[in-house]
C-alpha cells in the first residue's frame, strides 16, 4: 500500500522544460516513477526525455489520465500553477517551489477547502515510497523499502536520518516531506492518520522543528486516535527567540513554538522523543523490534 | 520585513488612521526645532526595530524643547537591545484617557487572518493573552471576503462596548485591514490605540510585511532598513545566506535548515556553544558559494573552530571541497571539522586530505555528525 504514492501513481510535471523540472524529471524517471506527461505553456508537442509536453494541465490529464502533479515553477507563477492543478481534479499536488507569497497561499488554501485535491508543500522535498515511486527530489541512496513511515518538515535532515536508518537495516514504507513553510498543505495531523491506516506501516517517525504549532496539533491526534507507535525528533533546541532559522516557518514568535513545548506535547501524547540526532536510530530500532 | 514606527505611521495616516502630530529627527537640534513647533510636552521615541523599546529606555517624555534636545542627544547613537539608534521620532504628548490594543495577524494554523482587540492596550499581545485572556477578543475572517462590519459589531456589543465607541473603532479597524491587504501584511498593530478628549489616536504603529511578496511592492522595498538585523546578519543577507548569530565559539555550516539546527543542537548537547546558524541553501555546485559561507562564519571573531556538515544529494562533494580549500587559502585562522556525504564523497575527502598535508591546515574529516560535534567541542575547549 504505502501512503500518498505507490507504483500505480501517474505523474505530470508542471514546469518540465525549466532547468530544475527537466533535471528532476530525469531523476524521477530513473527511479522508476511513472511520469506520464509534462506541462509548459507554449511548449505543447515537445518532449522531455521521451515524456510528452502539453500546454495545459487539463490537456495533460485528459490525454494521460494522470492523478498526481509535481510543480517546479518559480514562486511568482506557483499560485496560478497550483490553482490550475486543483482545477484539473488531480488527487495530489506536490509543490516544490519556495518563497510563494503568504496571501497567495491563503487563497490556495481557501480553494483547497472546497476541492478533493491534497497539496503537499509548498517548499517541500516531496515524497518517496521506496522502490515504488518518488515524487520529489529526495536522494535515492538514503531510502530502502521497509515498514517505518517518516513524516518531516525538513529536507537534508530527513535524508541524513533516513540514510542512517537504512544503513541500520530499517527501511521505510513512505517518507513524506511536508516542507518548512509556515502554512503547508498536508500537515503532520493529515499524514499520521494515513500511516495509521496503512497496512505496510508498523511505526512512524515524526521529524519536527521549532515554529508554529503543527507538532502540538499532531500530539493531540496521537494521544487520542493513534494506535501505532510514534517516535519523535525535534530540531532547534538551541534556536534563539524571534529569529527565522532558514525555513520560513522555523521561528519562535512571542515565546510560542519552542522545541521544549513540542517535545513536551509529544511526550505527553506517548511519543518516544529521541534526545538528539544520534539517538534516533537506536530509539526506532527498539520500537520496531 | 518590519517597518519603523515612523514609516508605519505615515502609511496609517495616509489611510485614515489618526496619528499624533510630529516628525522625524536625525540630530538633537532637529528634535528641539520639532518640539518648538509642536509646543508643550513631547515624546521622543527611538526608531529601532526591536520589541520592548519603551522598557529598554527608548521612549522618553520631554517637558520643553531643551529637554527634547537633551534626550535626543542621549538616544541618537546609543544602542537599544543591540540596535543602534539613528533617528528619533518627536511627537506631541497625548492626553490619555484609555489605552486599547488593535492588531491584525495571519493565523498560520487556521490559514486565515484574524483581528485582535483588547481594552488592555499598552502591553504586548502575549502579555494580554496571558494576564487578561477574557479581555482579548479575536475575530477570524475569510481571506477572500475580508472582515465584515457585522463581525466587529457582534463581538464588540457582546463585550459591552458603547455604540459610539464601536462606530469609531470600526472605522479604524476597517482602515487597518485595508492597509494589511494592500501591503500584504503578516502583522500590523496599533498598540496602544489611545482614547483622548478628541477621539482615538494611534500612539504606536507596527507593520510587518511578507518578504515573499515584496516584488509586488517596490514602494516598500525602498523603505527597507538594514538596521533590522545584526551587522553580521546584514552582510549575510547581502550574500544571500541564511545566517543567524547565536553567540558561542563553534561555527556551524550545513546545507538545509533542519540539518543546521540539528547540528547546533548536537554541539550544545555535547557541551559546546554554537556561534551561529548557517544554512547554505542550494548552489553548492559552485565552490564560491561554500567559500562565501566560510568567510561569513569566520567574520565572527569569537569562532575558534568551524564544523561543516554537508549532505550533498545533488552537489558533487569535490565541488564542496574545492570551496573549502578556496576559503582556507584566503584565511586559515581556525581548525575545520568536516563531514561530507554524497556523490563523489571519496574524491572530495581526498582533495581535502591532500590540501591539509600540503599546507599544514588543520582539517579533521569525520564520518558522522556525532563524531564531528565531539571533535569541534574538544577543539573549542568545551569538554
Amino acid at each position: 500500500m504505502a501512503i500518498l504514492i505507490d507504483e500505480t501513481t501517474e505523474v505530470i510535471v508542471q514546469g518540465i522544460t525549466g532547468f530544475q523540472g527537466r533535471f528532476q524529471t530525469k531523476r524521477m524517471l530513473d527511479y522508476g516513477t511513472k511520469i506520464v506527461g509534462g506541462v509548459s505553456p507554449g511548449k505543447g508537442g515537445e518532449d522531455v526525455f521521451g515524456v510528452p509536453v502539453f500546454n495545459t494541465v487539463e490537456e495533460a490529464v485528459e490525454e494521460t489520465g494522470a492523478n498526481t502533479s509535481i510543480i517546479y515553477v518559480p514562486a511568482r507563477f506557483a499560485y496560478d500553477a497550483v490553482l490550475e492543478a486543483i482545477d484539473s481534479g488531480l488527487d495530489l499536488v506536490v509543490c516544490i517551489t519556495e518563497g510563494i507569497p503568504l496571501y497567495d497561499e491563503m487563497k490556495i488554501h481557501h480553494r483547497l477547502e472546497s476541492s478533493k485535491t491534497m497539496l503537499l508543500g509548498p517548499n517541500c522535498p516531496g515524497a518517496i515510497s521506496p522502490e515504488k515511486s518518488k515524487v520529489g527530489l529526495l536522494p535515492d541512496r538514503s531510502f530502502a523499502p521497509g515498514r517505518l513511515g517518516i513524516v518531516s518538515r525538513s529536507g537534508t535532515l530527513t535524508y541524513q536520518i533516513s540514510e542512517n536508518l537504512t544503513r541500520a537495516g530499517i527501511g521505510q514504507s513512505t517518507v513524506v516531506g511536508i516542507g518548512g513553510d509556515p502554512m503547508p498543505g498536508l500537515t503532520f495531523r493529515d499524514i499520521l492518520p494515513m500511516f495509521e491506516e496503512d497496512d505496510e506501516t508498523d511505526a512512524v517517525l515524526l521529524i519536527g522543528e521549532i515554529g508554529g504549532s503543527a507538532e502540538e496539533e499532531a500530539a493531540e491526534y496521537i494521544a487520542t486516535k493513534m494506535s501505532k507507535p510514534v517516535i519523535g525528533y525535534i530540531a532547534g533546541i538551541t534556536a534563539p527567540l524571534g529569529k527565522r532559522m532558514g525555513h520560513a516557518g522555523a521561528i519562535i514568535e512571542g515565546g510560542k513554538g519552542t522545541a521544549e513545548s513540542k517535545i513536551e506535547a509529544l511526550r505527553d501524547a506517548g511519543v518516544i522523543v529521541a534526545q538528539s540526532l544520534h539517538d534516533v536510530v537506536d530509539t526506532v530500532r527498539k520500537i520496531m523490534r | 520585513m518590519r517597518l519603523h514606527e515612523y514609516q508605519a505611521k505615515k502609511i496609517f495616516s495616509e489611510h485614515g488612521i489618526p496619528v499624533p502630530r510630529g516628525r522625524l529627527a536625525e540630530t538633537p537640534g532637529e528634535a528641539r526645532e520639532i518640539a518648538e513647533e509642536l509646543g508643550g510636552e513631547v515624546v521622543v521615541k527611538a526608531q529601532v526595530l526591536v520589541g520592548g523599546r519603551g522598557k529598554a529606555g527608548g521612549i522618553k517624555k520631554a517637558e520643553n524643547p531643551d529637554d527634547a534636545e537633551r534626550i535626543a542627544k542621549e538616544l541618537i547613537g546609543s544602542y537599544i537591545k543591540g540596535h543602534k539608534v539613528e533617528k528619533v521620532l518627536v511627537e506631541e504628548a497625548l492626553n490619555i484617557k484609555e489605552e486599547y490594543y488593535v492588531g491584525y495577524v495571519i493565523d498560520k494554523s487556521r490559514k486565515r487572518p484574524a483581528l485582535i482587540l483588547s481594552r488592555k492596550g499598552g502591553m504586548n499581545v502575549e502579555e494580554i493573552a496571558e494576564k487578561y485572556p477574557e479581555e482579548m477578543l479575536k475575530i477570524y475572517f475569510d481571506p477572500l471576503w475580508g472582515l465584515q462590519d457585522y463581525q466587529v459589531r457582534k463581538t464588540l456589543f457582546r463585550a459591552e462596548f458603547s455604540s459610539s465607541e464601536i462606530s469609531e473603532l470600526l472605522k479604524i479597524i476597517k482602515n487597518l485591514c485595508r492597509i494589511a491587504l494592500k501591503f500584504e501584511a503578516e502583522l500590523t498593530e496599533i498598540n496602544p490605540l489611545v482614547l483622548t478628549d478628541t477621539g482615538f489616536i494611534a500612539a504606536d504603529a507596527r507593520l510587518n510585511v511578507d518578504d515573499n511578496s515584496l516584488y509586488r511592492h517596490p514602494e516598500l522595498l525602498k523603505l527597507r532598513d538594514a538596521t533590522e538585523v545584526d551587522e553580521l546578519e546584514r552582510e549575510a543577507i547581502l550574500n544571500g545566506l541564511n545566517y543567524v548569530r547565536i553567540g558561542g565559539d563553534i561555527g556551524i555550516i550545513a546545507n538545509g535548515a533542519g540539518l543546521a539546527m540539528a547540528t547546533m543542537d548536537l554541539v550544545k548537547l555535547m557541551g559546546g556553544e554554537p556561534a551561529n546558524f548557517l544554512d547554505t541553501g542550494g548552489g553548492l555546485a559552485d565552490p564560491q558559494k561554500m567559500k562565501t559561507c566560510l568567510e561569513q562564519v569566520l567574520k565572527d571573531e569569537n569562532v575558534k573552530v568551524v564544523f561543516v556538515n554537508i549532505f550533498a544529494e545533488i552537489t558533487r562533494c569535490e565541488k564542496v571541497a574545492e570551496g573549502i580549500i578556496l576559503a582556507m587559502q584566503n584565511f586559515n585562522r581556525v581548525p575545520h571539522v568536516i563531514k561530507l556525504v554524497g556523490t563523489n564523497e571519496e574524491l572530495g575527502k581526498q582533495l581535502l586530505r591532500e590540501y591539509a598535508e600540503k599546507s599544514g591546515a588543520e582539517i579533521h574529516l569525520v564520518d558522522s555528525i556525532e563524531e564531528g560535534a565531539k571533535k569541534a567541542v574538544e577543539i573549542a575547549g568545551g569538554v
